[in-house]
């Protein structure tokens, strides 16, 4: 595999790891590096297979996409909103309660 | 709009997020809010597809995959029968999954456009999403609070190519296509609340320059007078950077409406890193025949052609064209009115010029036409026209007439109303019984008119009409009057 063709599997896993809000220490980080070009570079050998003739699979089963009518529920009941509330780490009652995100 | 300064012109797109006509959300039969969110109790339109709790499955609504095929179709996009839900990846507190459901390589719509008066306005892509929930903040709070009343709503977001060049062309879009996704029924389109919602992307750059220069993206304006404050606002400033030797960062700005700027929200540095993959929760979604030809064969004639037919078939004025198909309701209105009335300008001319300010003054609209429960019938007002055409009733009897209607409401007897106060007074001697009395008792105003103030005579008439509550025949009474009045001089 040339360096070109390497290139197209390339990984930032700090990058990654910042945007998926990991927090990953820097020898975690080389490994990780390190395991996920292996990955990649297996994956990749799949490309070598000419699929022009193929049409793309976009899921593995050949189910139809149901679609549901547009019937509503019912609101949350007062209980039942406490019970959802119940399941953050801060709340006020009525809102979840977040640490400030804009000024 | 503020005029751009002479070298310079603006690139502007625009993306436009319409919350779909639906009554539960975009992938859950979670109920939608209806009329003001604000007034509603915080999390109470919620199911666990809502809160993203674990082992939840989307399914997505059939209604919306509906209302975006009719609104694709209305814009001559392509519809693509087999589009695709992708994930679009970013962290924030009313986003429970810590992903928004949105489409991405395969929108539902691509294409089509859009003609407002100065252009045609081409479209890139309409596409699927859910909403999200709403973060609110207080200066006086250590924290946010976070109300998921609205997340999972169904949107559509409709985005524009670069093609318009100033706040001026950018506005009329927004309020073009805002009356087709009413009139179409697709989206309330209802902007306080937030469900007609518009992110402007603006850019400079000098005349005759191929390249495109920096933009920002002005995020979610809620009028169309803000929008144009703003994109304004935005390229004075853009250019005042550039002129004085400074770079244009890409970078989301809001619109501060009490400054009348836009002010730097936050940088785009990592934010575009969405990561976007295909949804694995949902298949490839099919639009199928049944939907796809069902809203084909049923798409109305749209407003845009419509004010034309009106201008150009039934002669209308450019105005009442446009005041006729400002809503869909109005224009059914007006339609079923000229089933009774067979001059379609006297139709539009008593609708502009009378009946929807008296419907406004009582804070009413048109209705549809053939509501029951509506204000005024069509044929109630036809049949006053038709009074007023066969001569039974004056212009001021016709306004009369649509007062009374209007009072009582619906069921309005239009028929025993003229019986009972049609007929106009054409006959000479009445007209001089309740002409010469005027004539006596204002004598100051006979000696004006004699002297030549023929201003005047326009007091004689209104006099003469309120004596005869506005039942003698105007050309007759103006005869008669004419006549005794020089008979006076004569006299004289």
């Amino acid at each position: 595999m040339s360096a070109d063709e390497r290139r197209t599997y390339d990984i930032d896993v700090v990058h990654v790891a910042r945007l998926a809000r990991l927090a990953l220490d820097p020898a975690h980080a080389a490994a990780m590096q390190g395991d996920l070009e292996k990955i990649l570079a297996f994956v990749a050998e799949l490309s070598e297979v000419d699929v022009s003739d193929v049409p793309p699979t976009t899921h593995p089963l050949p189910f139809q996409l149901p679609l549901r009518d547009d019937v509503a529920g019912e609101p949350l009941t007062p209980e039942a909103r406490d019970a959802l509330l119940a399941g953050a780490p801060s709340h006020d009652g009525e809102a979840f309660i977040v640490p400030k995100v804009v000024g | 709009m503020t005029r751009i300064k002479e070298g310079w012109e603006a690139v502007i797109g625009l993306e436009v997020h319409a919350q779909l006509k639906t009554r539960s959300k975009l992938f859950s039969s979670c109920p939608v809010a209806g009329g003001s969110t604000a007034d509603l109790s915080p999390n109470t339109f919620v199911d666990a597809i809502t809160a993203a709790l674990p082992g939840t499955l989307p399914v997505p609504n059939g209604e919306a995959i509906r209302l975006a095929t009719r609104l694709g179709l209305a814009l001559g996009c392509t519809i693509d029968r087999r589009s695709q839900f992708a994930r679009k990846h970013y962290f924030y507190p009313d986003s429970p999954k810590g992903y928004q459901i949105s489409q991405y390589d395969r929108p539902i719509c691509a294409g089509g456009g859009l003609a407002i008066a100065s252009k045609f306005v081409r479209l890139t892509r309409i596409h699927l999403e859910e909403d999200a929930g709403k973060t609110i903040h207080d200066a006086r709070r250590p924290e946010s609070r976070v109300d998921l009343n609205r997340a999972g709503v169904a949107l559509v977001e409709i985005v524009s190519e670069p093609d318009l060049a100033s706040s001026d062309e950018a506005v009329a879009y927004l309020k073009e296509l805002h009356r087709l996704v009413v009139w179409l029924g697709v989206s309330d389109g209802n902007m306080e609340e937030g469900n007609f919602r518009c992110d402007a992307n603006v850019s400079v750059r000098r005349v005759g320059d191929p390249k495109l220069g920096t933009r920002t993206e002005i995020k979610n304006v809620n009028s169309f007078r803000f929008v144009g404050l703003a994109i304004d606002a935005e390229i004075v400033r853009q250019i005042n950077v550039l002129d004085g030797g400074g770079a244009i960062v890409q970078e989301t700005r809001g619109w501060d409406e009490a400054s009348g700027t836009t002010r730097s929200l936050r940088s785009k540095e990592d934010a575009h890193d969405y990561r976007y993959f295909p949804d694995p929760d949902l298949l490839v979604l099919d639009v199928s025949d049944a939907v796809y030809d069902g809203e084909r064969t049923t798409l109305p004639e749209l407003p845009a052609a419509r004010e034309r037919r009106y201008r150009e078939a039934l002669g209308l004025t450019a105005y009442d064209a446009e005041v006729l198909t400002q809503t869909r309701l109005r224009s059914d209105w007006f339609e079923a009115l000229l089933s009774h009335v067979d001059d379609p300008k006297t139709a539009a001319n008593w609708i502009v010029n009378d009946l929807l300010g008296a419907l406004a003054k009582r804070g009413q609209d048109l209705s549809a036409p053939d509501d029951a429960r509506g204000p005024l019938a069509p044929a109630t007002l036809g049949a006053l026209l038709a009074g007023l055409k066969g001569g039974a009733l004056s212009s001021r009897m016709v306004k009369d007439g649509l007062a009374a209607a209007l009072a009582h409401g619906p069921g309005f007897d239009v028929a025993a109303w003229i019986g009972q106060h049609g007929g106009q007074v054409s006959d000479s001697a009445a007209l001089i019984a309740a002409i010469d009395p005027i004539l006596a008792a204002n004598a100051s105003q006979v000696a004006e008119y004699l002297s030549g103030k023929d201003k005047v005579f326009g007091f004689f008439v209104g006099q003469a009409m309120k004596a005869m509550k506005g039942k003698a025949a105007p050309e007759e009474l103006q005869r008669v009057l004419r006549e005794r009045l020089d008979g006076l001089r004569e006299k004289g």
